[in-house]
């Protein structure tokens, strides 16, 4: 597909560019789909280890901080928002405004993988990383749990490198009016694309920081659970 | 009307930006009281109220931030029915699993 000259005026474009935004839309849908297969999958294995090992990954769950992952589901939500905003002003024909709705959405999402890295850092001066010795000491249930963690949100972690780097992209697009009011499918898409890794982050989060921060009585604490590694009290959880 | 589907016809009636600010507060709403909701002991309820309240804020971006509300009605048929699947595999997995569970026994 030819890229329209900027500032074609439409009926000139309409005779000589084939478009079809309807069908580029379904084609980024039919993606999306695929997307959820491959989390779909991770949320399945999930599911049944859970099931197999409910008390481990109440106690597993526990190293994880709920705050941060609070404070990264606002980001992202946030995100969202923005991306959301850079179409409606592109609809208005608003290119500047449209251009900073993206820039800080590409913002957040560094914001996002910030605070990720800070997590995950912590959790590996923790010991907690595949394959440590502290890692191998846990119970199995718990050694599942972590690699999920890991696992889950280093691919949802990736997606969001990509979303950032798709959103630069565009930003860049709309600055040479490639994506204009007139013209804007490929903007709807990369925002298709960065809200479904939103979706996917809200069911990350109760998932892996939420579930087990409730007050359950009836799991008691492994006896031979170590205390947290942060030194944090663990026994009101 | 020509044969192109261009977005000229499409987004005379794209949303304002008031509709998503309002979901944008809806979404952290909802966050906040998943947090709220995990302090308290549900037992058996918590796990299915997270993925309630996770599955609203879901329906919220897809229908407003994906723009299904103003989409073709075959988009609609495209997510319901991708989404049947998923919960299709997870009932037949988890019927699967609770049977070879009994036979083990």
């Amino acid at each position: 597909m030819s890229i329209p000259a900027p500032f074609t005026n439409k009926s000139e474009q309409e005779v000589h560019v084939h478009r079809d935004d309807i069908a580029s839309r379904m084609g980024m849908w039919l993606f999306l789909f695929t997307e959820l297969l491959l989390f779909g999958g991770m949320f399945f294995l999930y599911s049944v280890y859970r099931y197999e090992n409910k008390e481990a990954f109440h106690n597993a769950a526990r190293e994880l901080d709920t705050l941060i992952g609070a404070f990264n589901t606002a980001i992202l939500l946030t995100s969202s928002l923005t991306m959301a905003l850079s179409i409606a002003a592109i609809q208005k024909n608003k290119k500047m405004l449209s251009v900073v709705f993206q820039m800080i959405t590409v913002a957040l999402g560094l914001g996002f993988m910030i605070n990720k890295y800070f997590e995950w850092s912590l959790k590996i001066s923790h010991g907690l990383f595949p394959k440590s010795d502290v890692m191998l000491s846990l119970d199995h249930g718990e050694i599942i749990f972590f690699g999920l963690y890991y696992v889950m949100t280093g691919l949802h972690g990736l997606h969001v490198l990509v979303g950032m780097v798709l959103i630069s992209v565009m930003t860049n697009f709309t600055l040479k009016n490639i994506i204009n009011r007139e013209n804007y499918v490929k903007l709807e898409s990369a925002g298709l694309y960065w809200h479904l890794v939103d979706i996917i982050w809200i069911f990350l989060f109760p998932l892996f920081y939420l579930i087990t921060y409730s007050r359950i009585t009836d799991y008691p604490a492994s006896p031979k659970r170590p205390p947290r590694r942060d030194g944090k009290q663990a026994s009101n959880l | 009307m020509n044969e192109q589907h261009t977005q000229t016809e499409h987004h005379e009636s794209g949303h304002g930006y008031g509709i998503y600010i309002l979901v944008w507060l809806g979404l952290l709403t909802l966050t906040g009281i998943t947090v709220a909701v995990a302090g308290i002991n549900l037992g058996g309820l918590t796990v299915a109220t997270a993925l309630i309240i996770a599955s609203i804020k879901s329906y919220l971006v897809l229908t407003i931030f994906m723009h299904l509300r103003v989409e073709q009605t075959a988009f609609k048929v495209f997510v319901i029915v991708a989404l049947f699947f998923i919960i299709v595999s997870f009932v037949l997995l988890f019927s699967d699993y609770s049977f070879i569970q009994d036979s083990n026994v």
